[in-house]
């Protein structure tokens, strides 16, 4: 589509990210000043507990943000150098499940129930395709196929209501990628499934992903599906990026306490031992503490901690915001 | 779906029974000696005597409703009792008229309601929303009559840019025939229009929400796609029971309407039948009323069918 692409610059850049809520404190901002990039082909993980500003940051990439209780207040979202945040709706429609994609975390209630998902397939692939009726069809039996529904021709005319969670995670994938986007964001996609089949649908994206050269943006709470399928991990919270670093630094060596805390939670790390949920929660933007966000949970604070709140920085290889970065040795996983 | 509709139907047959039961137990409702009720005040023996006979009064009432639900199978729904004409031809006569004005209230309702709510409910908050709420609230508060003698009086009579009574058949003059019914169409249909749109902005505003309209738009999909098929869609569930609820009403209301646009429907004939105590066409009217009422609600259910294929049942 977009023609000229300049050589080196990333597929996706994300700057100072801002997007606010209204709520009854006024407008609050639940993602705040969040940059980060994706390179082509690349699979990036974003994780953070619940209410750290994930799933908004993914929403806000697809300008799916809006309406009266949500807006990007600054920033930029620059797909191939284009930015997305200026786009008109018309013009983010043929980015939207063309360019990138999104599936969600809901795949039971993710298709509408009233039309087969045959029809529903055929819609988006004509949507951006030139693609006759007969084409399409034929097409949607082949990426049925491919996402690994059996029988496909059958299943062509089911309804949603005849498919199970997995089934139906499988048809969103299919539908997503029915126009080879460049990049694929995938907001908790196995979080409603069982776990035999949360294994499946990640061996699927991987396998997806290798085949269509695309990028992703794993959207979890889920390190140890980041672990597995990730080039780079992007950790958020309370609406900040805190650390990011390739999976390969950032595992054996975290950086911040926050990472620390989360990889120490890593279930079947240790054996035997009850896992150590993070104590306290994630703080609410109308209550955030003094200095350092995360300091009120944090095992490794100091007074400065609660005094003032840390710049991310860059340290070359990683980015990390903490005071306390350089004279922490915090525990890892995989060395 | 074909056993979803075989199921519904079935269920029709026990219904018909109830409505037949009901139109012919009305004769029974009539205190006293029916036979002297029926031919009123200054009535002679003769004629009560002939009320008597004509109704077979005299034989018990079982035997009486097993002839008459015979008859009225076979089309026949017995004689009226001033004219002597057949109740099935005076009701034939009549229908026409109180079709085209339901029929057309219908259609006139759906294409202002439907519209109105859906854009009530996508742009819920907004000060069109808000417009469309004040003004469906005074059209559900507005009872028929009022509106009907507003606009005779002032489109029809003040300003004369549409005839304010009377009736032409389709056949005569399909132009006329149109003309003349839009005024009262037009009553009837604000009150239905109105509650259609209240009720399609809540069914939007509900659905709108759901993830798959996300997934839509998160897809590309076009607003005419995200709105009008995947929300509308599934919005329309409580629209259509809305609809066929207004079937039943209209019928009921067209009786006003009917009176102040002067429409020779069987509403009117009807308030005549219930002055002069015509026992067999009240009982023809009703059933009649009440089959099609029966039938509107069983093909409403059917049409759940087609917007909720969860209910079709493999």
């Amino acid at each position: 589509m977009s023609e000229g692409r300049a050589v080196g610059v990333p597929l996706l850049q994300v700057e100072d990210l801002t997007v606010e809520f209204v709520t009854e404190h006024g407008w609050l901002p639940v993602v705040d000043g969040v940059s980060f990039e994706i390179g082509r082909q690349e699979t990036i993980g974003l994780i953070g507990e619940s209410g750290c500003g994930k799933s908004v940051t993914a929403m806000a990439i697809l300008g799916l943000i809006g309406g009266p209780s949500g807006r990007v207040a600054r920033g930029r979202v620059l797909l191939d150098g284009q930015d997305l945040l200026v786009l008109e709706e018309p013009e983010l429609r043929e980015v939207r499940g063309r360019r990138i994609a999104m599936i969600f975390q809901e795949p039971m209630t993710s298709i509408d129930p009233a039309f087969t998902i045959g029809k529903q397939i055929i819609e988006v692939l004509r949507r951006h395709l030139p693609l006759s009726r007969a084409q399409a069809k034929q097409r949607a039996i082949d990426l049925l196929d491919r996402v690994g529904i059996p029988d496909p021709h059958r299943r062509f005319d089911d309804y949603p209501h005849q498919l199970s969670g997995g089934m139906r995670q499988r048809v969103l994938i299919a539908m997503a990628l029915s126009c080879e986007p460049d990049l694929l964001i995938a907001d908790e996609p196995t979080t409603a499934l069982d776990v035999t089949v949360q294994a499946q649908v990640l061996e699927l994206l991987a396998g997806l992903q290798e085949e269509l050269g695309m990028a992703v943006l794993l959207v979890t709470h889920d390190l140890a599906v980041v672990a597995e399928t990730c080039d780079r991990t992007i950790v958020m919270y309370a609406g900040e990026v805190v650390e990011s670093a390739d999976v390969t630094a950032l595992f054996p060596d975290p950086r911040h306490p926050y990472t620390a805390a989360m990889l120490a939670n890593l279930p079947g790390l240790h054996p035997g031992e009850p896992l150590r949920p993070i104590p306290g929660i994630v703080p609410p933007r109308h209550a955030l503490p003094a200095g350092c966000w995360y300091s009120p949970r944090c095992e490794h604070r100091t007074d400065a901690c609660g005094a003032t709140h840390p710049q991310l920085v860059d340290l070359g290889t990683r980015r990390v915001r903490c005071l306390r970065a350089d004279e922490l040795d915090l525990p890892g996983v995989g060395r | 779906m074909l056993r979803l509709v075989a199921r519904r139907l079935l269920k029709v047959i026990p219904l018909l029974l109830l409505v037949t039961v009901i139109a012919f137990g009305l004769l029974n409702l009539v205190p006293g000696d029916p036979a002297v009720q029926i031919a009123g005040e200054f009535a002679t023996e003769e004629q009560i005597e002939a009320i008597r006979t004509e109704l077979e009064l005299d034989r018990p009432w079982l035997s009486r409703y097993g002839s008459w639900l015979s008859d009225a199978v076979r089309g026949d729904l017995g004689d009226s009792l001033f004219s002597g004409v057949s109740v099935r031809s005076q009701i034939w006569d009549r229908l026409p008229a109180t079709v085209s004005l339901i029929g057309w209230s219908l259609v006139l309702s759906a294409l202002i309601g439907i519209p109105a709510g859906t854009v009530a409910g996508w742009r819920e908050g907004s000060a069109l929303d808000r417009f469309l709420t004040v003004g469906t609230t005074i059209g559900v508060a507005i009872p028929v009559f009022v509106t009907g003698l507003v606009l005779a009086l002032v489109v029809g009579i003040k300003l004369g840019w549409l005839p304010a009574t009377g009736y032409v058949g389709i056949t005569e003059s399909p132009w006329q025939w149109a003309r003349r019914l839009i005024l009262p169409a037009f009553a009837l249909a604000l009150t239905g229009a109105a509650e259609i749109a209240r009720q399609t902005r809540a069914g939007v505003i509900e659905v709108k929400k759901q993830d798959f309209v996300r997934v839509a738009r998160a897809n590309g999909l076009h607003t005419r796609q995200v709105l009008g098929k995947h929300t509308l869609k599934n919005a329309m569930i409580p629209v259509v029971t809305v609809v066929g609820l207004q079937i039943g009403r209209l019928f009921g209301l067209s009786v006003l309407v009917e009176q102040i646009f002067n429409i020779p429907g069987l509403g009117s004939r009807l308030i005549t039948a219930v002055f002069e105590n015509d026992v067999p066409f009240i009982q023809g009217t009703v059933l009649m009323l009440g089959t099609v009422i029966v039938l509107v609600n069983a093909g409403v259910d059917i049409s759940y069918g087609y917007f909720n294929p969860r209910v079709r049942g493999s």
